[in-house]
């Protein structure tokens, strides 16, 4: 029960002053990732029958690493706006909130950076 | 978690059915969710089986026979019947529109109406709108100018400027749009919701107002405009044909362009 008028309500805290980062780079990334992962899937559907060595030394090249580490940062970049705007949506308890913001945004670094790091170990030839 | 399921106390029954359509040609059955603050009880489905011949083509004709006729206790609004006030919008045949501009003969089968989703219920097909207008207040749904009028005449626009305010003029708050945007259901407490923020593109596109940086400072929020995922059933279910979601999208254009 709260007698505060209708308006109170609606201004609440006021206008956070922020999102138009977080949309622009939602959109952003989502065209990167159009040809990206287009020229990724064709370029696997290539390498299907290819032997381990093969595929390693397609890997190495620098360009290729150079378009791999872009995709991997923009998908999982790209992944964590978008579920960042689903727990807004329908997770309201606050504590809830932002517990599930922590995990998946922890689960978005440690997945690019494991996921950067695989690509740099082939690329460079570290065993 | 937003709620998908109804409360236990919100769950609607089925009521009563009054038959008076005895002899008719055109006997129509008429669905309406009634909902009574003062008794204990769930809100139910009554169902009034008229003729059509006896009341005017609009649903709203319909439920003016039913509450003049058969049943006084029925409680909705209405006011112009003419598609200008909005007072009698209501979710009929499963959307929203405006009781006075729908046909009945245009709906196949039963006629359901329910309030407005997602809102509060006074009675019946009331709902309650207090939210829906402080949220078209916090908005200044005003003039705003630092530069003093001419003395002599009112302040002039062109005729191109004029244009621009094409298509958002004519909305008359009946709250369809806010009322089926899923993110309003689920998060209206913080999102301004369509209506308001068709309004608000409204005064940052007139010519004449200077307060654009304020008002864009003053949506920049998650929740307040980004909440709009451009789901489109706003421009769907507008009873006046406008498009409150690409008035989002170009306040959303205006947002990124004065970064740039």
């Amino acid at each position: 029960m709260s007698l505060r008028s209708n308006l109170g309500r609606v201004k609440g805290l006021g206008s956070a002053k922020q999102g138009v980062h977080h949309w622009r780079v939602q959109r952003l990334s989502a065209l990167a990732l159009i040809p990206l992962s287009l020229w990724f899937v064709t370029a696997l559907m290539g390498l299907v029958t290819a032997p381990h060595s093969a595929v390693v030394a397609w890997l190495a090249q620098p360009h290729i690493t150079v378009l791999l580490l872009a995709l991997v940062t923009a998908l999982f970049w790209h992944a964590q706006l978008g579920l960042q705007v689903v727990i807004e949506d329908y997770i309201h308890r606050p504590g809830r909130q932002i517990a599930a913001q922590l995990v998946v945004r922890a689960g978005a670094i440690l997945g690019a950076l494991a996921a950067l790091v695989a690509i740099l170990k082939i690329s460079l030839g570290i065993s | 978690m937003a709620e998908f399921s109804l409360p236990k106390n919100s769950r609607v029954t089925p009521g009563k059915t009054i038959e008076a359509a005895a002899g008719a040609k055109r006997a129509r059955k008429i669905r309406v969710y009634r909902y009574d603050p003062d008794t204990n009880a769930n809100p139910r489905l009554d169902t009034y089986e008229i003729d059509l011949d006896k009341c005017g083509p609009m649903v709203l004709d319909a439920i003016i026979y039913i509450k003049n006729a058969l049943d006084s206790t029925l409680a909705f609004r209405r006011s112009c019947r003419e598609g200008i006030c909005g007072s009698c919008a209501m979710n009929i045949d499963g959307t929203n529109t405006l009781a006075c501009t729908k046909a009945t003969e245009s709906i196949k089968g039963d006629v359901k109406i329910y309030p407005l989703p997602h809102l509060p219920v006074h009675k019946d097909l009331v709902p309650d709108l207090r939210h829906f207008y402080a949220q078209y207040a916090s908005i200044k749904p005003w003039l705003q100018s630092d530069s003093p009028p001419p003395p002599d005449r009112e302040r002039l626009q062109s005729k191109e400027d004029r244009e621009k305010l094409d298509g958002l003029y004519e909305c008359i708050l009946c709250a369809c749009c806010s009322t089926s945007c899923p993110s309003y259901w689920w998060n209206s407490d913080r999102y301004l919701g369509p209506a308001a923020l068709l309004q608000a593109y409204r005064w940052l596109i007139d010519s004449r107002d200077e307060a654009t940086g304020e008002r864009l400072d003053e949506l920049e929020d998650p929740f307040r405009l980004y909440r709009c995922h451009t789901i489109m059933n706003c421009a769907r279910t507008c009873p006046k044909g406008l498009n409150p979601a690409q008035a989002i999208a170009e306040v959303k254009k205006m947002m990124v362009q004065r970064t740039l």
